[in-house]
């Protein structure tokens, strides 16, 4: 909403300046976002004060002036206006400045004589056709003032952020209303020399009725819950009066002529659209002895051409104002070209409706076109105020095109609805704003905005019937919420009061991420937070409405965007690339809602370790990077019973992370969209756990009385250190093909029995000295009792055992040094 | 030399002279290999001068042995300490060459770090917690009814408009912010109830400088007999001053479905200090958050009895507060994971 601060005086004459509303009706009303300087070119004039004038030795018109602009220097200016006077005040354009009319003020000499800038007549800014001599300025401000600062000629425009609750501060009269509501002054409308003209009252029909040459009918009181009419006839079209087109210009409308610059006009005034249509135009061949025009839904396929020139074709979701034959405007929206008012106007039929806000957003929608109108249509326009708009727009018209109205206006209506008081506890007011507020004071607050409220005998509630353009005043919370921000938010204290600690603990899941990402932020790995939109396929959950086809599908896994967040740093000559998610993914449910999981992911590629003059080609992350980072996830995640199960199914899949039995995730091969210089990638996906998306109770209820499991705790118990020496020995052994090092383990492990305290492989060797199709891998076993030393024999004992086992059963022997 | 068949003085003179000599070598000796040929004279296992003076106690009467043994034993303990000593000089001194270049870079392993906009989560939910605040989580696909209607949106509200809100299907979509938490959590667990809710939000606004499809939003709520209006304000102006140090807060009146009163806060414009500029179009103040007090239709949705339970609620972007404090100009480098990036502002 632009509101000009002129415009806002004439309504409520409250003395402050525009950063004044502006802070004012942003802490207690709606947000300024900007005050606008309008006349902005004139913002280098300053105001100057002539201090000599002599006239000029070579000429009989012109004169030399010292000038003080307030810089502490007199300035030479020559001028050739014949009222200037030494000792008065001008407006006075420094060198540099470019002037309204594009004529830029330089340094120069006049017959010999230096200039330094201008003094200006009001011509010379654009102030009016005025150009007999230099303005004189009757203001007492110091020289060097700016003449926008002590003139009132630059308007400013307030751009006000209004949000939908509040359609009411969609016009002049409705920010006034604050303005007034907040400063206690009072609110008039204002004078536009209009106060002698009366407007016949309207008389008031269901459906149809008719307003003098013309039939009005309402085919369906859902389309406009109010419609009204007047025909006024004899018009003039013409120009419109300067100060209208001030005041449009004010708030950035253009003026076009004075019977639609007087609906424009009380749009922004009162916040009501009003229409005028060329009534000679309108059913110019009506087969009753009456036009006629109607509101009704438009017919598929009918079109109209709009006022903007564009041809429209409609549906049946448009409200249009039709005559006996076709549309003639879309409801709400915009008028048609056909019945356009121009300059051959003679008699105007003017439209002021009140059109239903979901059926306008619909219109809207159809036609692809938004405007003034519209948007406060949608957003709900007082339905009291049509035949207040109906006066004013009638007696703006008579008053700026002449002409008279022979019939009353038809206000097609079925009533008000009947007012219920909102009874309001003064201490709820108390309980949910945090101080006490007296009844009396509730009372009169709300009365300032214009409800009407009555305090009880006791002073404990107050009745409370809100005006007509508050709709949005339905509860005592609505209310509470007036009275807020009326008393002021910044005068409510800033004190923490007690409060009792919270019935939920943390959510397990946010826990376990943040073990998550400090274990992976450790490992040397950032954390990539990408939208989880992929181009997709069939298998992936669609998205109904996506913004591009390449983002029409939700991920399945975490590692789809994390190679696509590769991809992108490869080509951006990024060839080490070491990223984590902890996110969720979505696969097709049982219904609408998709199987929610939340997974932690990562992605390694190419140096292992920073480069090093000691290591000057660094190793590149490879598979058993891979590995070890998924058991850093299965260790942050705090599982039990974890192992990565070998895959035997080849291809890119190398590990299965199996929790308990079942897979939760893998190890693999990244493929990527990589050029030639680009290392393998790595990656690793672990399921943490499902996301319900399911509802915890119906709409309406709790499940409050439903147990919460408390998050499980598995911390690790102390074990006594050991007090005995351990004796290490090393087996080189010769696997044969098809043998695993995890059977060899295996073996190892039940032979060792409980002494085995550590088994690490060390080496692996396949070559020379070792038969082909076998492979010699080294492990280091570490054993310790308890309670005692061990003794030699009971080693030696140990390893003849465990040799034998690995001979018997997987036909391992040792190598032969 | 000592004779075939010595006295114990002879061999105690010889112990001490061996001992005296041995050691001057050993101390004498400038580098690991002049030790080494040293200690080979004196300690070597084949024919070392100890070894020697060790086989030489065999030729002692039996009732000398017992004094020469321990002479011995001194000799040996002396010769190996001063050895040892010395030879950690020397290798120290070895390792300590010229050749090492001390101005050379040092070796580092890779760090990672926590993605900006957790960084800032982090920071907040660190501030909240002290103020007795849990952390709750949703899922990020939801029910119209979770998002919308339970919050108080009319069913004609634009942002139930396909053109804003990405759905599923049929009353699925991608939940346009974290607010539907709140009804989860409030129906879930019995008050009182102090919690935030940080994930992520989802808009059918395509990427530009300032706008993403996906980002991050923070959620809190409060809801306990006697919340009040004062209780957001102080606690609000709480967190900002945590947050962004000593700054002035204001609330402005807003509008949101779901709470009534309800209430913007800004702190003073980062940039300008308050003093008016260009990123705060002249106002000097910087929007932070929307907050208010729950509209008693969502405490009825969620099975809350709205009379005796009243409660406050707000939202803000981490994404926002992460561009201001990293300098981003673009929103996009929070979601590009370029590794340059993420390298650039690791804290």
């Amino acid at each position: 909403m632009n509101a000009s601060v002129s415009w806002l005086s004439a309504f409520v004459d409250a003395g402050k300046s525009a950063n004044e509303l502006r802070d004012l009706l942003t802490a207690h009303t709606a947000t300024v976002e900007e005050v606008v300087t309008l006349r902005a070119d004139l913002a280098p004039i300053v105001v100057a004060r002539v201090v000599e004038e002599a006239a000029h030795p070579d000429s009989d018109h012109l004169h030399v002036t010292k000038v003080d602009m307030g810089t502490g220097e007199l300035l030479d200016v020559v001028c050739g206006a014949p009222n200037v006077a030494a000792g008065k005040l001008y407006p006075f354009a420094p060198t540099g400045t470019l002037l309204p009319n594009g004529i830029r003020i330089e340094k120069r000499k006049i017959r010999g004589q230096t200039s330094n800038g201008m003094l200006c007549s009001a011509r010379e800014l654009g102030l009016g056709d005025e150009h007999d001599g230099i303005m004189e300025l009757d203001v007492d401000v110091a020289p060097g003032t700016h003449f926008l600062d002590a003139v009132p000629i630059g308007d400013k425009r307030l751009v006000i952020d209004v949000l939908p609750n509040r359609p009411d501060l969609l016009s002049h009269l409705g920010v006034a209303r604050e303005v007034a509501a907040i400063t206690g002054v009072a609110l008039t409308l204002p004078d536009i020399g209009v106060s002698d003209i009366v407007v016949p009252e309207a008389r008031r029909f269901r459906r149809a009725g008719n307003a003098g040459g013309i039939v009005m009918h309402l085919e369906d009181t859902r389309l406009a819950s109010r419609y009204m009419g007047v025909v006024i006839r004899g018009v003039s079209v013409g120009p419109s009066p300067q100060w209208l087109v001030d005041r449009l210009a004010a708030i950035g409308a253009r003026a076009i002529n004075n019977v639609v610059d007087a609906s424009n006009y009380v749009l922004h005034e009162l916040g009501q659209p009003t229409h005028a249509f060329d009534l000679n135009k309108v059913d110019p061949l009506p087969k009753m002895p009456e036009r006629t025009i109607v509101i009704r839904s438009a017919k598929d396929g009918e079109s109209i051409l709009t006022l903007d020139g564009v041809t429209r074709t409609l549906t049946s979701d448009v409200t249009v104002i039709a005559d006996s034959m076709h549309p003639i405007a879309i409801a709400g929206v915009m008028g048609g070209r056909e019945t356009e008012v121009d300059a051959a106007t003679t008699d105007i039929f003017v439209e002021v409706a009140n059109f239903d806000p979901s059926r306008t957003r619909r219109t809207r929608r159809a036609v692809g076109l938004s405007t003034d109108a519209s948007y406060r249509f949608e957003r709900g326009v007082d339905i009291a105020l049509a035949p207040r708009a109906l006066e004013r727009v009638a007696a703006l018209i008579l008053s700026l095109a002449g002409g008279e109205i022979t019939s009353p206006p038809v206000d097609l209506y079925a009533g008000d609805l009947p007012h219920t008081a909102i009874v309001l506890r003064v201490e709820r007011v108390a309980r949910v704003i945090g101080i006490p507020i007296e009844g009396e004071r509730i009372a009169a607050l709300l009365r300032s905005i214009g409800c009407m409220a009555d305090v009880d005998d006791r002073g404990a509630a107050v009745h409370v019937v809100p005006p007509s353009w508050r709709r949005d005043l339905r509860i005592d919370a609505d209310l509470i919420e007036d009275i807020a921000r009326l008393h002021g938010y910044d005068a409510l204290p800033d004190e923490i009061r007690p409060y009792r600690p919270g019935t939920s603990s943390d959510a397990p899941l946010w826990t376990l991420a943040a073990r998550l990402r400090d274990a992976l932020s450790a490992a040397g790995l950032f954390e990539a937070r990408p939208t989880p939109f992929v181009a997709g396929d069939a298998s992936h959950v669609r998205v109904l409405n996506p913004l591009a086809e390449s983002e029409g599908h939700l991920r399945q896994t975490l590692l789809e965007t994390l190679a696509t967040r590769a991809e992108y740093n490869l080509s951006h000559m990024q060839r080490n690339v070491r990223l984590y998610e902890v996110g969720a993914a979505f696969a097709p449910g049982a219904d609408a809602l998709p199987d929610e999981t939340m997974r932690v992911a990562l992605l390694v590629m190419g140096d292992r370790d920073p480069a090093h003059f000691t290591n000057a080609k660094p190793s590149q992350f490879d598979e058993w990077d891979a590995k070890g980072l998924a058991e850093v996830v299965v260790r942050a995640v705090g599982v039990e019973q974890w192992s990565l199960e070998r895959s035997h199914e080849g291809g890119d899949l190398l590990w299965t992370i199996v929790v308990d039995g079942a897979a939760r995730g893998h190890v693999s091969r990244v493929r990527l969209d990589a050029p030639v210089w680009a290392s393998p990638a790595f990656g690793v996906e672990f399921v943490l756990r499902a996301v319900s998306n399911g509802d915890v109770a119906p709409p309406g209820e709790h499940a409050h009385d439903e147990p919460v499991p408390p998050p499980p705790r598995t911390p690790e118990k102390y074990r006594p250190l050991p007090t005995t020496p351990a004796s290490e020995f090393d087996l080189a052994l010769l696997l044969p093909a098809g043998v695993s090092a995890a059977e060899v383990e295996r073996v190892i492990r039940m032979a060792a029995g409980e002494l085995l305290e550590r088994l690490a492989a060390f080496d692996v060797y396949e070559g020379v000295g070792v038969d082909a199709g076998h492979r010699s891998v080294a492990w280091r076993l570490t054993l310790r009792h308890p309670e005692r030393t061990l003794r030699d024999k009971e080693i030696e004992g140990r390893r003849a055992k465990i040799l034998s086992a690995l001979t018997s059963e997987l036909n391992v022997r040792q190598r032969s040094t | 030399m000592l004779s075939d068949t010595p006295t114990l003085e002879e061999y105690l003179a010889y112990a001490a002279d061996l001992t005296a000599r041995g050691a001057a070598a050993f101390t004498a000796a400038a580098d690991e290999d002049a030790l080494e040929t040293a200690r080979i004279q004196f300690l070597g296992d084949k024919r070392g001068e100890l070894l020697l003076l060790q086989r030489a106690l065999g030729a002692l009467p039996a009732d000398s042995r017992r004094d020469a043994g321990r002479a011995f034993n001194d000799a040996k303990t002396r010769l190996t300490t001063t050895h040892d000593e010395r030879q950690l000089t020397v290798r120290h001194a070895t390792t300590r060459a010229p050749h090492l270049d001390l101005t050379m870079p040092a070796r580092h392993r890779w760090q990672g770090a926590k993605h900006p906009v957790t960084v800032v989560i982090d920071e907040i939910v660190g501030i909240f917690r002290e103020l007795g605040f849990t952390v709750a989580l949703g899922p990020e696909s939801e029910s119209e009814w979770y998002n919308f209607g339970a919050l108080n949106f009319p069913p004609d509200h634009p942002a139930l408009d396909m053109h804003d809100t990405l759905y599923l299907g049929e009353g699925a979509l991608l939940r346009t912010h974290t607010s539907p938490v709140q009804v989860r959590t409030l129906q879930r667990y019995a008050p009182p109830i102090r919690i935030l809710a940080p994930g992520t939000a989802f808009r059918r606004d395509p990427f530009d400088a300032s706008h993403a499809p996906a980002f991050a939003q923070i959620e809190g709520l409060a809801v306990d007999e006697g919340i009040s209006f004062v209780d957001l304000k102080a606690t609000l102006t709480h967190f900002a001053q945590r947050f962004f140090g000593k700054t002035r807060t204001r609330f402005r009146p807003s509008h949101f479905p779901f709470t009534e009163p309800s209430a913007e806060m800004d702190v003073e414009c980062r940039l300008c200090g308050g003093a008016g500029c260009s990123a705060c179009k002249g106002t000097g103040w910087m929007e932070i958050l929307g907050s208010g007090l729950v509209h008693p239709s969502v405490l009825e949705a969620a099975g809350v009895d709205s009379e005796r339970y009243t409660g406050w609620a707000f939202g803000m972007g981490p994404a926002r507060i992460a561009m201001l404090r990293y300098d981003l100009p673009d929103i996009r480098l929070l979601y590009d994971s370029d590794m340059r990036f993420l390298q650039q502002v690791a804290e």
